[in-house]
């Protein structure tokens, strides 16, 4: 059982909620919970929900998108008020993790809400002070739904070893100078850590996301086996 | 006793099919894939099924060979540990009954292996007398790589992790050998009705 210490809006269309979580064993970033409701009528749901955060004490972080119609995520996002408790269960997964002793280099790819369990490899990295060469490789529809994007930007800007890389399919402002498109084969031809680094790679976001990163990865010579994925089905809510 | 959610109630209606549904579950019209890494596309030529382990003679088949055994059609309801199900998906493939017929063997156990290194494992009772099958169309179609083609095993009444994609063939075991998500947290068997999900529940 835990209790929301906090919340706070994080792009136009998710919300990060801090909880804290009495006799939490720790976890490894990567990893994350299944969250449960109980309506009055006993009528239950339940989610997954990657960790944001590293191992910090009993205090966990979820970054969730409302979805349209999403039961969960819906309740989540209009309901949950500081002090309610929440009902959770974890961590949970261990294959799509990694922690700085598992060494590098580390290549993050993202699309979307997919960044949250990459954000926790980046920040745990960060907080070791680990100097393993990161890459996060991170595609959006607009600036304005990045997630972490000032904090993820001055981790970068501090730390040579850390690549950022952002790409937005739908922005529409002249401001973007940046790069525009989605993640495709030429892209991480040009700007991914090479196949001969071999590279541990993490890949999460939509399931046509995914596929299509991780078979480019394959394509461009990365070994199937240094290559995770993570997938958001179409209507997860 | 869960604690109640302030204010939570059942967004979508229940339209009478709740008790189709096991404990944590949610109805999915579209069809996720999950996968713990990238999609095999092995060349058919080359492709074999095998059973092998404690097995009085290894049998292996080629595609081709495949394909001329007797095959079925079914319907079933499917569950993936992650909270989904899906109801009435149809599958064309080969009883794991045609496939372990006659077999002389002390195993009470398989492990599933497949291209791409995944393993799962299960009770033999759970893959013999029609619950368990190689698929390799579904829904009239050869089954697509990310859902598992050119063929996965179908174990519909355990959570949809026991089906492994991109099998390749099974070992029969004495003991039960924990596979790939097993030794990682997840459930032995994995009974959606019993809500076995994880190691211990």
């Amino acid at each position: 059982m835990g209790r929301l210490a906090s919340r706070r809006q994080e792009t136009p269309t998710a919300h990060t909620f801090v909880i804290d979580v009495p006799g939490w064993p720790g976890h490894r970033a990567g990893q994350h919970v299944d969250v449960r409701l109980t309506g009055e009528d006993g009528y239950q749901a339940q989610r997954s929900y990657s960790i944001a955060t590293p191992a910090d004490d009993e205090r966990i972080e979820l970054t969730i998108e409302v979805l349209p119609d999403g039961e969960v995520s819906g309740y989540l996002g209009e309901e949950l008020r500081e002090g309610d408790e929440i009902e959770l269960r974890g961590p949970i997964g261990g294959w799509f993790a990694w922690g700085p002793q598992d060494g590098g280099p580390l290549l993050l790819v993202a699309g979307g809400s997919g960044v949250v369990p990459l954000a926790a490899m980046v920040r745990d990295r960060a907080r070791e002070g680990s100097d393993v060469r990161a890459q996060l490789i991170l595609s959006a529809r607009t600036e304005a739904d990045v997630f972490y994007r000032d904090e993820l930007r001055g981790l970068a800007a501090d730390d040579p070893a850390l690549d950022l890389e952002l790409t937005l399919t739908r922005e529409r402002s002249p401001a973007w100078t940046g790069r525009r498109g989605r993640v495709d084969r030429t892209l991480l031809e040009e700007l991914a850590i090479a196949a001969a680094d071999r590279p541990h790679a993490f890949v999460c976001g939509p399931t046509a996301f995914v596929e299509a990163v991780a078979d480019a990865l394959v394509d461009l010579g990365h070994a199937a086996e240094l290559v995770r994925t993570e997938r958001f089905g179409p209507s997860g809510a | 006793m869960a604690p109640i959610s302030r204010g939570f109630r059942r967004r979508h209606p229940d339209d009478g099919q709740s008790g189709r549904l096991p404990p944590g579950q949610y109805l999915e019209r579209d069809f996720p894939v999950l996968s713990a890494g990238p999609t095999p596309r092995p060349d058919l030529s080359s492709w074999s099924f095998s059973i092998g382990g404690e097995i009085d003679e290894g049998r292996s088949w080629s595609w081709d060979e495949f394909q001329q055994l007797p095959r079925e059609t079914v319907t079933k309801d499917i569950h993936c540990v992650t909270k989904w199900s899906k109801f009435d998906t149809t599958w064309e493939g080969v009883s794991l009954d045609v496939l372990l017929d006659g077999v002389q063997t002390e195993a009470g156990f398989l492990t599933a292996f497949c291209d791409g290194g995944y393993t799962t494992n299960l009770p033999l009772d759970d893959v013999t007398d029609g619950k368990a099958w190689v698929a390799y169309t579904y829904d009239g179609e050869p089954l697509d790589p990310e859902h598992g083609g050119p063929a996965r095993l179908l174990v519909p009444h355990l959570y949809f992790w026991k089906s492994a994609k991109w099998v390749r063939g099974l070992t029969l075991t004495i003991e039960d050998e924990l596979g790939f998500w097993e030794q990682l947290g997840y459930h032995e068997r994995g009974d959606p009705w019993r809500e076995q999900r994880y190691a211990g529940d």
